[in-house]
């Protein structure tokens, strides 16, 4: 409800706000832009993580928020971007990035397509099933076909084989590790800012508005004359296509690719970002996302049972904040302004 | 043609578990209309409980003291633990959530999961724990010129005592018919004046019984490991799927039809014998989306 009340306000009060927004989104931007400067390289591979996983959670939170879809199987995505990536790297030989980009988003939305396709024919809980046992198909075979993907072992993606831009900026050489944490988080924010802008204007879209038509009363939606099956149809690609780009981005980053990434907790996991946002808004699963990661770092770093401390977080966040953190931050201020 | 025996009967050992935690998961949610993911760890959290109990009395015991009859009654300890589990968890951690979107029923098992995981790590350490001196002390039986354990075959009857008791006290007692109007319509049951939330607190702890009787059965015959618990989930959705959430008769066709697949496909097909399974379930929501036996 909070997202409808927000996006209504911008359309009301028109341009004043939307240039808010843009001074805001300026300023977090040229923020970001300049951190690399400031802390040490260790901070700006964490945020380049958390950004990765900030689009992934995007692309998700188009089907739960605003198309009142809950997928548990968006590790599919996610780990058909990255498994795209090492085929293409292993087998191909290719070394441009933005290859692999185009690459593993054709690879993505094949399958989200696919799936997508079988999915929409149910909502609720069917749908969140058919998604996790679809997503556990690609994980099985990632898991049995060692000798095609590594099986447990992975495939590994070696960050100096490859080249940003078009061959213009690449890692030889000694020194190597830093120029790619470095060059790589402003590859990765370039593409998070732009994968930003597109949600933005497919959630204000037509598009988007019969989107939220759809969450919000499916038949009144169907009557206006909303072809129902075929937009979910088309949010589930995009969704699929969005957290398939964080899969390309993660795996140079992570140097390898495991099915673990296809496992449904992870997909538990994307849904846990969305939420510790506030899937209602449309900064919430970046904001979830980012935190997420640190939070995850953190508790990883100081207990052997973080599971069990983010099961924790997770649920007294469903008990006491189902807002989440920017749905929440949103009431007290406006609560405050008032 | 041995072979053949023993795979059948290895199909319904396998079965028979998959069954008692399947029912549950499918009682908790015709009853409840929540969807469980942390029921694949109550059944490990009750497999760990039975073979830490099991194996610490066998090893406190004089010598031949507990004997065999004394370690299968010591068994089912982890059911009913799990049991208590369930009925600590169903009003504090669910009852605040049934007004709200079946979302945050995800979301909230989902937690869960994650902390009974790690809490078995912490309780139980990262070595897998057995109770493997029943299925010893059971010996085997001959199945034409090779052995079978015969504490498999116990198994494989547990399974059918489950299915029939859950049958007979949901259907013919006094209680089962509480359970089934609370099914049908949660207001209507309340205004007849039934306590509905203890039939909640009720209907939950059965279903977390059943989970950890799965748990306590399996024990003698494999080592409870971690990870055991998200894997069983997994298994036991495509259980459902098949058969029909909420529906009884549905668990048990649906944990015979994913064994004997699972199964075969070990033999045959072992690089896709997961990914059948999971195209199967897919298959079955696509055509029939209330599964073989599922009503609304």
């Amino acid at each position: 409800m909070t997202a409808m009340t927000t996006t209504t306000a911008t359309a009301d009060t028109g341009g004043a706000a939307f240039l808010r927004l843009l001074i805001a989104a300026t300023a977090i931007l040229v923020g970001l832009a300049l951190l690399p400067a400031v802390v040490d390289p260790y901070q700006t591979v964490l945020l380049t993580y958390g950004l990765v996983m900030a689009i992934a959670a995007l692309g998700f939170n188009l089907l739960l928020g605003y198309t009142g879809l809950l997928s548990f199987g968006h590790s599919a995505y996610f780990g058909t971007g990255a498994y795209t990536v090492a085929f293409i790297v292993r087998d191909l030989g290719a070394h441009s990035m933005e290859l692999c980009i185009l690459g593993g988003l054709a690879g993505t939305v094949l399958v989200s397509a696919l799936f997508g396709f079988v999915c929409v024919r149910h909502t609720r809980i069917f749908f969140g099933i058919l998604t996790l046992a679809l997503s556990q198909v690609l994980w099985s075979l990632a898991f049995k076909f060692f000798w095609v993907t590594g099986g447990t072992d992975g495939i590994r993606v070696a960050y100096a084989k490859l080249t940003l831009l078009g061959g213009l900026v690449d890692f030889a050489g000694p020194g190597s590790f830093q120029r790619f944490v470095f060059a790589y988080y402003y590859y990765v924010l370039a593409l998070f800012t732009l994968a930003t802008v597109v949600m933005w204007v497919i959630v204000h879209s037509p598009f988007g508005k019969a989107l939220q038509a759809i969450r919000d009363n499916e038949t009144r939606a169907s009557f206006v004359g909303i072809s129902v099956r075929r937009h979910r149809w088309i949010a589930f690609v995009i969704s699929g296509a969005f957290t398939g780009l964080a899969g390309i981005l993660w795996v140079p980053l992570n140097g390898l690719t495991t099915p673990d990434v296809l496992y449904w907790p992870f997909s538990g996991e994307i849904v846990f970002m969305s939420v510790l946002g506030g899937f209602r808004t449309f900064a919430g699963p970046i904001v979830g996302a980012v935190t997420f990661n640190y939070l995850k770092t953190a508790a990883v770093a100081s207990t052997e049972y973080w599971q069990l401390l983010l099961g924790v977080v997770l649920v007294t966040l469903v008990l006491l904040l189902p807002s989440g953190i920017v749905g929440t931050a949103m009431r007290l201020v406006s609560r405050w302004t008032r | 043609m041995t072979i053949f025996i023993i795979q059948i009967l290895n199909s319904l050992f396998y079965a028979a578990v998959l069954f008692l935690i399947a029912a549950g998961l499918s009682l908790i949610y015709g009853v409840m209309r929540i969807v469980n993911l942390a029921h694949g760890s109550l059944y490990a959290l009750g497999a760990y409980v039975s073979a830490w109990v099991v194996g610490g009395a066998v090893g406190h015991a004089m010598s031949g003291a507990l004997g065999l009859a004394g370690a299968l009654l010591l068994l089912p300890i982890g059911a009913v633990v799990i049991a208590a589990v369930g009925a600590l968890i169903e009003p504090t951690l669910l009852r605040p959530l049934y007004r709200r979107p079946e979302e945050y029923h995800l979301l909230i098992t989902f937690g869960l999961l994650m902390i009974l995981e790690d809490a078995m790590k912490l309780l139980f350490g990262g070595t897998p724990l057995s109770a493997g001196s029943i299925m010893d002390s059971m010996g085997s039986i001959p199945i034409g010129r090779l052995l079978y354990p015969t504490y498999n075959l116990v198994v494989v009857a547990i399974g059918l005592i489950a299915a029939l008791g859950l049958w007979w006290f949901i259907y013919r007692t006094r209680f089962g018919v509480i359970l089934r109007a609370t099914s049908q319509d949660r207001r209507m049951a309340a205004a007849l004046g039934l306590n509905v939330g203890r039939v909640y607190v009720q209907a939950f702890a059965i279903g977390c019984f059943m989970a950890g009787l799965g748990g306590a059965v399996v024990v003698p015959a494999q080592a409870a490991v971690l990870g055991m618990g998200v894997e069983a989930l997994v298994l036991a959705f495509v259980v459902v799927v098949i058969g029909g959430l909420g529906s009884l008769e549905g668990a048990l066709v649906g944990a015979l039809i994913v064994s004997l697949v699972r199964t075969a496909g070990i033999q045959f097909f072992p690089e896709i014998e997961l990914a059948v399974l999971y195209l199967i379930a897919t298959a079955v929501l696509l055509i029939r989306p209330t599964g073989l036996f599922g009503r609304a």
